[in-house]
């Protein structure tokens, strides 16, 4: 097992945003982690990121304990997080963003870097002749492109996306999640949180609901799809609005 | 008797004197812009810098070596109270941990008290010869090494931030500090890294103007509240704006003094910070950059 999490319990303050929560990631794997606002999915991924302290539970990394590590220490040892609202430098360039991105592995591999932006700008061709524009002036799906580029750029095992899809056209999501499809065929492992349920089902092998800070529905994305509960609550089909469209 | 010539003379007066201001908002500026702290200990440094300096001097090293062992002394200084005081009390707000920059500068000029007494020391000029004349108006050759000084920490932390990637580093921790936690960069280490750096600018400033000033054991109080006046010009996030409002400050200050009475010299840096506040609390250019988001 790549990731494994075990009764993991993180509090807000007197608030417990997860309680209990068990999750194992196999290699290789594209895991979306759908439910509503304040389901904890967020605070799932901030916390395999370092950015919060678990109360109890444990997170296994390739089977050694990263559970309360710092950040610097995570994304050392392989796990990325984009985060929600894509969190760019604004007023640095889009090549400086990146090249922080690399900012854990820039002493060993300083000789390399050039070559791993133009790789990303490769993966998002639509950054290309933009890399000494200030990142803030990018439109949102760019911005997004290159918060996901900022994250490869640390070199991962497993990537984790936070809402990528959030306020951009339905075509740049199409085109978002095409490319996480293709980094995970290339080897990437990735955890996504989405509300757009439709569009992460599509790309991902399987799905987990979550609600209340635990994971209340778990399964291949052909399951999660033809839950008749997800269909209701996440996919609108009663209301005759088809996920296909996505 | 307001000649040209003693107006000139004010005016390169309060370019030397704007000049120290400016250094000391430039430490004041880089500690604020990484930490969120503004180090109300920051003139305690440029103190204690100019007094270690003088007393090496004074055992009969070179003015050089008495200088960098000075500067860093202050620098591990610095960077010693960032760990014991600031980071043992990391999780407190932004305000708690300016009283306890207050309690350090209290401290360190107790320390300063306690060693070297009440007494007024002074370091020799740095370069021999008399003052050059312009226009009447004369300038000593310390203030040339004060320009200079202020010139090159001005050229040097530009490079670093726009040059350097370890500069850009540290920007990007400034604009959006949990994305640079999340790329790996390190706020603890960046915070060690902003006192070791404005506990050496802070001594080299003092050191610098030892030979123009009296030194004592408790000048530092009023530098640092003239290097915040600069700073909170120049709009606090801005290192060109600390060097522009430190520099105008000095020149308010010597026309002031000159023109009106020397006694209204501090008041006058008071009223400029409190009408700078009440107009324009962005700073004179803090308008016209990208704000932090």
């Amino acid at each position: 097992m790549l990731l494994s999490i075990k009764s993991l319990n993180v509090y807000h303050g007197y608030v417990q945003a997860l309680r209990n929560l068990d999750l194992d990631v196999k290699k290789g794997e594209l895991l979306a982690i759908l439910g509503a606002n304040g389901a904890g999915k967020s605070t799932l991924l901030e916390t395999l990121a370092g950015l919060h302290r678990p109360a109890q539970g444990e997170v296994m990394l390739e089977g050694k304990p990263i559970t309360g590590k710092s950040p610097d220490y995570i994304v050392k040892h392989g796990i990325s997080l984009v985060p929600e609202r894509r969190e760019i430098f604004n007023s640095l360039s889009v090549l400086d963003n990146l090249l922080l991105g690399a900012f854990h592995r820039y002493r060993s591999n300083k000789g390399t870097l050039s070559d791993d932006v133009a790789e990303i700008i490769d993966i998002f061709p639509a950054l290309k002749g933009r890399e000494r524009e200030p990142a803030g002036t990018l439109s949102g799906g760019l911005q997004q492109m290159l918060a996901i580029g900022r994250g490869l750029m640390a070199r991962p095992k497993i990537l984790l996306l936070d809402e990528p899809s959030v306020g951009l056209a339905p075509m740049v999501v199409k085109e978002i999640m095409s490319t996480l499809a293709q980094l995970k065929n290339s080897g990437v492992t990735i955890i996504l949180v989405e509300q757009n349920t439709g569009a992460a089902l599509k790309v991902a092998d399987r799905g987990f609901v979550m609600e209340r800070g635990h994971i209340t529905l778990g399964g291949t994305s052909q399951d999660i799809l033809s839950d008749s509960k997800v269909q209701q609550a996440y996919l609108g089909r009663k209301r005759m609005q088809t996920a296909a469209a996505l | 008797m307001d000649t040209p010539s003693q107006l000139l003379q004010l005016l390169f007066t309060g370019l030397t004197l704007g000049s120290i201001y400016a250094l000391i908002g430039l430490a004041l500026v880089t500690t604020f812009n990484i930490t969120g702290i503004l180090n109300l200990a920051q003139g305690e440094f440029v103190t204690i810098g100019a007094l270690l300096a003088i007393s090496l001097y004074a055992t009969g090293l070179p003015l050089a070596a008495a200088f960098i062992i000075a500067v860093l002394l202050v620098a591990a200084l610095g960077g010693v109270l960032e760990r014991c005081a600031i980071q043992t009390a990391r999780q407190a707000s932004a305000l708690t941990l300016i009283i306890i920059t207050l309690g350090l500068s209290i401290f360190l000029r107790g320390l300063a008290l306690l060693v070297w007494g009440t007494e007024t020391y002074s370091l020799p000029a740095f370069s021999e010869g008399g003052p050059l004349f312009i226009g009447g108006a004369a300038i000593t050759p310390q203030s040339f090494w004060i320009f200079g000084l202020t010139a090159l920490t001005l050229a040097g932390l530009y490079a670093f931030f726009e040059l350097t990637y370890w500069g850009k580093a540290v920007k990007a921790a400034v604009l959006n500090r949990t994305a640079a936690r999340l790329m790996g960069i390190n706020p603890n280490r960046l915070s060690l890294l902003a006192f070791l750096a404005s506990g050496a600018l802070g001594a080299a400033a003092g050191i610098f103007i030892a030979p123009v000033t009296m030194t004592t054991y408790d000048m530092g109080f009023m530098l640092g509240v003239k290097g915040f006046v600069a700073a909170v010009i120049g709009g606090l996030n801005n290192i060109g704006g600390a060097v522009l409002g430190g520099i105008l400050l000095g020149i308010l200050e010597s026309f002031s003094a000159g023109l009106i009475s020397s006694g209204l010299k501090d008041a006058f840096a008071i009223i400029i910070l409190i009408g700078v506040l009440l107009v324009r609390p962005q700073g004179i250019i803090g308008s016209l950059k990208e704000r932090k988001i």
